[in-house]
C-alpha cells in the first residue's frame, strides 16, 4: 500500500473502530469515551500549535472557555438554540485567538508560554468578575430540554456519543489533511527552523497566526461541545490546569502525531479511572506512571511507535 | 479617605509578597537558566518547605523561635536533597529533554501532592512566628475639630512581616555574592553560558545540574519557611508560587538576578496598587494584563539580552 | 399528574403503615430475590482537591451513619453499602463519578457532595441517568430551581435561609451598619445578595461590600476599605487562606475592632486555639451545629458525637488536633436516614423504584429532632427539594464557641422559587 493509502487507512480505521465501539461498549465506557472524544478534540487543536508549529501555549483553556461560555451564555441568557449557540462559541474562540495571536506572536519561546499563561489567567478572572451572568466558579446548568440540534436530543447517551465522534472525526481529518498539505509542512519547517523558513520566502507570521486561530477555534469547538453535550458551564474549565491537560495529553500520546492527542487523552482518563479504583492514593500511581513513561517512552506513545516501527505515521 | 492607608498597606504587603516571591523565583531562574528545563514541580518544593516547617516546629515544641530556626535549616536541606535525587534518578536519564522534563515534573508534582495529603493531611496548619508584635499607627486627618486620629485605619503591620523582608533581602545578597565570588558560582555560570565548553574544561556538568536542581528547590523551601507563619502550610499551596515565579523569571529576563528581583517587585506591588483604584478582582485582571503586555512589547524581559 | 402523585402517596403511606406493602405479591417476590443484596449508595467524596478537609469528615460521618443503620437492621431488611469515589472537588470529575455510580457500580442512589460547583457539574448527569442525587452542600442551587427533579437537598439547609436568619440577631444585638467581606465568586455573591436584602428588611444597611479575589493570599491591604463608622463586620471566606485572613484581621484591628460576625465556614476543620486566633474571642459565628458540646447538650448530639468519633471540642477522639467540620457534616448523617425513610416508605426494591423513592421523599415534611436528626428539627419542602431548619449563633469565649442564639425554623423560610414536582421524571 502506498504511504498515503496507509495513512488514510489507519485514521479511517480508527474512526470505524470508534463507530463500532459506540454500539458495543457498555454504558459506562460509552459515556467515558464520549468525554474523551471531546477532550481529544481539544488536544488535537492544541497539538496543531504545539506539536506541528512548535509554539508551546500555557493558556489554551481560554479558547476552550471562550467556546464553552460563548455557547453557554448565548443559550442561558440569549435563549439561542443549540446550533447557532455552537456557532457563536466558535466565533468567540476564533476572535479571541486572533487577538491573542496578534499580541502573543510578537514573542517566541518561553515568553510566548508566559504571555499566553497570563492572558488565560485574566480570562479566568474575567469569568469570575462577571459573576452576575456567569455565576463564577459555580457555573450554570444548561437545561436538558434545550440541548438538542434538529430534534436530536444530545443528552441521550448514544446521540451524545456520536455527536462527540462527529466532532472528533472532523477535527482529526481536518488536521490530517492540513498537516500533509503545504500549509502543514511550512508549520513544521517553522518549528524546526523559523529563520531558515523565513529566508526561503515564507511568511512565518501569517502561518503562525493562522495556526493559533485554527488551534484556538478547534479548542473552542471542544469547549462548546463539552457544554452542550454534558450540560454544564463552569469557571474551573478556564483554570490553569485545563491549559496544562492538553499539553500533557499531547506529550503522552506523542507530540506532532495526528492520533497522539486521542491516545494521550484516552490513556490519562483511564489511568486515573482505574487507579482510583485500586487505591485512594491514585495520584501517586498516576505520577509514577508519568515518570516511568518519560523514562521509557520520551517521545510519547505514538511518537515511540513512529520512531521504532511506523516511520510513515503523520 | 481610605486612599492613603490603602496605598501604604498595599505597598507594604506587596513588599512582603515580593520578598518571598523573589526567593522562590530565583530558585526557578537558576534551574531554568542553567539547565534550560521547566520544573513544573517547583511549587511543590515550596509546599514541601512549608509542610516540613510545620513538622519540625511541632516535633521540637518549646519556644516558637526554636522550631522556626531549625526549620530554616532543615526544610531547605531536605527539599534540596529530594530534588537532587529526583534530578539524578529521572531528569538525567531523559537527558534534560525539555518536553520529557515537563511530563516527568508533572509526575513528580502528583507524587508530592498526594504524599503530602497522606502524610500531612488536607488541613491548612499554621506555624507560630518566632516573634510577632503588632505595629499600628493611627491615621491622621485634619477634620472639622482640628487634628483627628483614627485607629486603626493607619499604618499597620507586624514585626514578623518586616523581618521577612529583611531576611529575604539578606539571603538575596548572600546568594548574589555566592554566584559572583565563589568557585561554585563561577562553575555554575560557566555551565549556564555554554554546556559543551564547560564539559570540555572538565566541569562535572551532571553533578552541577543535580546541585543546581537541589539548590533551586532549597531556595523555594526557604522562602516557604519564611512565609508559613503568615500564611499556613497546605498541600495545594504550590500552584500560585509556581505560576508567579515562572512569570517573574521570564519578565525579569532569563539569567538576570537583578531582573528577577525587579520583576518580583513589579508583580508584588502592581496588583496591590491597582487595587487601590479598582475593585479587587478587576485590579487583578488589569495587573495581569499589564504585566503580560510588558512582555509583549519587550519579549526578552526587562533585563534579558535580545536574542541574537 | 399531580393528582396521580397524591393518590399514590396516600396509598404508600397507608401501605407502609398497615404492612400492606410486604403483602403485595410483586414486592415480596422482589424482597426475597434480593433480600441479601446490599443497597448501594454512591458516595461522591472530596478526597483530594480543595475540599479534602471536608471530604475526610464527610466520609467519617457517612461511614458512621451506615454502620448505625446496618446495626439496626439496614433498609428494608437489606444492608447498606457505601461506594465512595473521589471527585477531586472538580465539577467535571464529579459528573464522571455520578455516571460511574449509575452505570458501573450499579448504585441505587448518589449522595454526599459539598462544594456547589461540583453539584452544578454533576446534577445534569444525575438527571440524565435518572439516579436520585442527594447533596449535602448548603448551596442555594437546588432551591433556586436551576437543577432537576432527581437532585435533592433534604439533610442540610441552604445558604439563603442561613444568611437571612442571621439578620435579625445581627441588627438587634451587634449593630445596624454592616460591612461585608466575602470571596468574589458565587458563594460570596449569595451571601452579599441575601444578607444585604435581609438586613435592610431589619432596618439596617450594608455600608460597603468588599469582594476579595479567590486567588488572593494576603488581605491586610483591603482592610482600610472598611468604613470607619462600621458597627458590624460580616466575613465569610473559604479555602486554605482563611486562617491568614482571620489573623490579619486581628492584626489590623488590634483592640479597637467593631463587632465581628462570621460564618464558621471560614474556620471549619481549624483548631480555634491555633496561634493568631486569640483575637476572635468575643466575636460571633454562624454554626450549622455547635462544634463544642453545649451546657444543654441533647442526648442526640451526644450519641452523634460518639458514633462519628468526635469529642466535646469537636475534634477527633483519637487526635485532638484533628478538628472536624462539625457545622456541616451532620448533613451526611441526616441525609442517609432520610434516604432510609424514603426507601422504606416507597418499598424501594431496586433502581426501577427510583422515581417512587423521590416521590416518597417529596412527600416528607416535618422531621423531628432525634437520633436521626441530631442537629435539630427540620421542615422539608417537597416542591423545592430543600430542607429548612434551625440555625445557631455562637460567641467565642476563651477559645470555645458558646451558643448564644438559636433561630426558629420560620426565620429561615422564603417563598418557593421552583416546583420540581411539576417536572416529569
Amino acid at each position: 500500500m502506498s504511504e498515503t493509502g496507509k495513512i488514510w487507512a489507519l485514521h479511517l480505521a480508527l474512526i470505524a473502530a470508534l463507530i463500532v465501539a459506540g454500539l458495543v461498549l457498555p454504558a459506562y465506557h460509552q459515556g467515558n469515551l464520549a468525554r474523551i472524544l471531546v477532550l481529544a478534540t481539544y488536544a488535537v487543536g492544541y497539538n496543531l500549535l504545539f506539536g506541528y508549529t512548535g509554539l508551546l501555549s500555557l493558556g489554551h483553556a481560554m479558547f476552550f472557555g471562550a467556546g464553552m461560555y460563548g455557547l453557554g451564555l448565548a443559550m442561558q441568557h440569549g435563549d439561542v438554540s443549540a446550533l447557532p449557540a455552537f456557532v457563536i462559541g466558535l466565533i468567540c474562540a476564533a476572535v479571541l485567538a486572533a487577538v491573542v495571536a496578534l499580541l502573543a506572536l510578537r514573542t517566541i519561546g518561553v515568553a510566548f508560554m508566559i504571555v499566553t499563561l497570563m492572558f488565560a489567567q485574566s480570562a479566568f478572572l474575567t469569568v469570575l468578575y462577571f459573576g452576575e451572568w456567569t455565576r463564577g466558579d459555580e457555573g450554570f446548568v444548561l437545561q436538558q430540554a434545550t440541548r438538542q440540534i434538529a430534534g436530536v436530543d444530545l443528552s441521550e447517551p448514544t446521540n451524545r456519543y456520536y455527536a462527540a465522534l462527529i466532532l472528533f472525526s472532523a477535527a482529526l481529518l481536518i488536521t490530517l489533511k492540513l498537516v500533509r498539505a503545504r500549509f502543514g509542512r511550512v508549520l513544521v519547517a517553522i518549528r524546526e527552523n523559523e529563520e531558515r523558513t523565513r529566508m526561503l520566502g515564507y511568511d512565518c507570521f501569517r502561518h503562525k497566526f493562522l495556526a493559533v486561530v485554527l488551534s484556538g477555534t478547534l479548542s473552542g469547538a471542544a469547549g462548546a461541545a463539552y457544554g452542550l453535550l454534558f450540560g454544564y458551564v463552569g469557571a474551573s474549565f478556564t483554570g490553569v490546569q485545563y491549559s496544562i491537560f492538553p499539553l500533557l495529553w499531547v506529550l503522552l500520546g506523542g507530540a506532532g502525531t495526528v492520533i497522539g492527542p486521542f491516545v494521550g487523552a484516552l490513556f490519562m482518563f483511564y489511568l486515573i479511572d482505574y487507579a482510583s479504583g485500586w487505591t485512594s492514593a491514585y495520584m501517586l500511581i498516576a505520577g509514577a506512571v508519568l515518570v516511568a513513561l518519560t523514562l521509557f517512552a520520551p517521545l510519547g506513545l505514538m511518537g515511540e511507535l513512529r520512531k521504532r516501527w511506523l516511520r510513515w505515521l503523520p | 479617605m481610605e486612599f492613603g492607608p490603602h496605598l501604604m498597606l498595599a505597598i507594604l504587603e506587596g513588599a512582603v509578597g515580593a520578598a518571598v516571591l523573589s526567593l522562590t523565583a530565583l530558585g526557578l531562574s537558576l534551574v531554568f537558566g542553567v539547565m534550560r528545563v521547566v520544573n513544573v514541580a517547583h511549587g511543590e518544593f515550596f509546599m514541601l518547605g512549608a509542610v516540613l516547617a510545620w513538622f519540625v516546629a511541632t516535633a521540637l515544641g518549646g519556644h516558637p523561635a526554636v522550631g522556626f530556626v531549625a526549620a530554616l535549616v532543615v526544610a531547605p536541606l531536605i527539599a534540596g536533597v529530594i530534588a537532587a535525587a529526583a534530578d539524578w534518578l529521572i531528569l538525567k536519564r531523559v537527558e534534560y529533554d525539555p518536553e520529557a522534563t515537563i511530563v516527568a515534573t508533572i509526575g513528580i508534582l502528583y507524587i508530592m501532592q498526594q504524599s503530602a495529603l497522606m502524610l500531612y493531611g488536607p488541613e491548612a496548619r499554621p506555624v507560630e512566628p518566632p516573634f510577632n508584635s503588632r505595629i499600628a499607627l493611627p491615621w491622621v486627618e485634619w477634620g472639622e475639630n482640628g487634628l483627628a486620629l483614627f485607629y486603626p485605619w493607619g499604618f499597620g503591620t507586624t514585626t514578623y512581616k518586616l523581618f521577612v523582608i529583611v531576611a529575604a533581602a539578606a539571603l538575596l545578597v548572600a546568594f548574589w555574592l555566592f554566584l559572583t565570588r565563589s568557585r561554585f558560582g563561577l562553575i555554575m555560570r560557566a555551565t549556564q553560558l555554554d554546556r559543551e565548553t564547560a564539559l570540555a574544561f572538565g566541569i562535572p556538568v551532571e553533578r552541577v545540574y543535580a546541585l543546581v536542581f537541589g539548590l533551586g528547590a532549597a531556595l523555594a523551601a526557604f522562602a516557604a519557611v519564611l512565609i508559613v507563619p503568615i500564611s499556613q502550610a497546605h498541600y495545594l499551596m504550590g500552584g500560585d508560587p509556581l505560576l508567579l515565579s515562572f512569570i517573574v523569571v521570564i519578565i525579569g529576563g532569563l539569567g538576570s538576578i537583578r531582573g528577577t528581583i525587579l520583576a518580583a517587585l513589579l508583580i508584588g506591588l502592581s496588583d496591590g496598587i491597582i487595587s487601590v483604584f479598582f475593585s479587587p478582582t478587576l485590579a487583578k485582571i488589569l495587573a495581569t494584563l499589564l504585566v503580560a503586555l510588558v512582555l509583549v512589547f519587550r519579549p526578552q524581559g526587562l533585563f534579558g539580552k535580545k536574542p541574537a | 399528574m399531580s393528582k396521580l402523585i397524591t393518590s399514590r402517596r396516600g396509598l404508600l403511606k397507608g401501605a407502609a403503615a398497615g404492612g400492606l406493602l410486604a403483602a403485595s405479591p410483586l414486592v415480596s417476590r422482589y424482597a426475597q430475590a434480593q433480600s441479601s443484596a446490599p443497597i448501594r449508595i454512591g458516595f461522591q467524596q472530596h478526597s483530594t482537591g480543595i475540599g479534602a478537609a471536608y471530604g475526610r469528615w464527610y466520609g467519617r460521618t457517612t461511614e458512621a451513619a451506615a454502620k448505625a443503620i446496618n446495626d439496626a437492621g439496614g433498609i428494608n431488611g437489606r444492608p447498606l453499602e457505601i461506594v465512595a469515589e473521589d471527585d477531586g472537588t472538580d465539577p467535571k470529575r464529579g459528573a464522571e463519578v455520578v455516571e460511574k455510580f449509575a452505570n458501573q457500580h450499579e448504585c441505587d442512589v448518589a449522595f454526599g457532595t459539598l462544594f456547589s460547583h461540583v453539584v452544578f457539574g454533576s446534577a445534569p448527569a444525575a438527571g440524565e441517568l435518572k439516579i436520585p442525587y442527594f447533596v449535602v452542600s448548603e448551596g442555594h442551587h437546588v432551591a433556586s430551581g436551576a437543577l432537576n427533579r432527581y437532585t435533592l437537598q433534604p439533610g442540610i439547609t441552604d445558604v439563603k435561609s442561613q444568611v437571612q436568619a442571621m439578620a435579625p440577631y445581627v441588627s438587634q444585638n451587634l449593630g445596624k451598619k454592616v460591612t461585608m467581606i466575602f470571596p468574589d465568586f458565587a458563594f460570596g455573591h449569595d451571601h452579599r445578595d441575601f444578607f444585604t436584602q435581609a438586613i435592610e428588611a431589619q432596618g439596617g444597611e450594608v455600608l460597603e461590600h468588599i469582594a476579595i479575589p479567590p486567588t488572593e493570599t494576603s488581605f491586610t491591604k483591603y482592610f482600610p476599605k472598611i468604613p470607619r463608622d462600621t458597627e458590624v463586620l460580616y466575613h465569610v471566606m473559604v479555602g486554605p487562606a482563611v486562617l491568614t485572613f482571620v489573623k490579619e484581621l486581628g492584626e489590623f484591628f488590634g483592640p479597637s475592632a467593631p463587632a465581628i460576625f462570621g460564618f464558621i465556614d471560614s474556620l471549619e476543620a481549624v483548631d480555634m486555639s491555633s496561634p493568631g486566633l486569640e483575637f476572635l474571642d468575643g466575636t460571633y459565628f454562624w454554626e450549622g451545629m455547635p462544634r463544642y458540646a453545649q451546657a444543654d447538650q441533647t442526648e442526640y448530639d451526644k450519641a452523634f458525637r460518639a458514633a462519628v468519633g468526635v469529642d466535646e471540642n469537636g475534634a477527633s477522639v483519637s487526635d485532638a488536633k484533628d478538628v472536624s467540620t462539625y457545622a456541616h457534616m451532620f448533613g451526611c448523617w441526616e441525609t442517609l436516614y432520610i434516604i432510609k425513610r424514603g426507601m422504606e416508605a416507597s418499598g424501594y426494591a431496586g433502581p426501577q423504584d427510583r422515581a417512587k423513592l423521590i416521590e416518597a421523599v417529596e412527600a416528607m415534611s416535618a422531621m423531628d429532632e432525634g437520633f436521626e436528626h441530631p442537629q435539630g428539627p427540620k421542615i422539608f419542602n417537597g416542591k423545592t427539594h430543600q430542607t429548612f431548619g434551625k440555625q445557631y449563633i455562637s460567641r467565642v469565649e476563651n477559645g470555645r464557641m458558646v451558643r448564644v442564639h438559636s433561630t426558629s425554623i420560620e426565620d429561615t423560610f422564603y417563598p418557593d422559587e421552583v416546583d420540581y414536582t411539576a417536572q416529569s421524571f
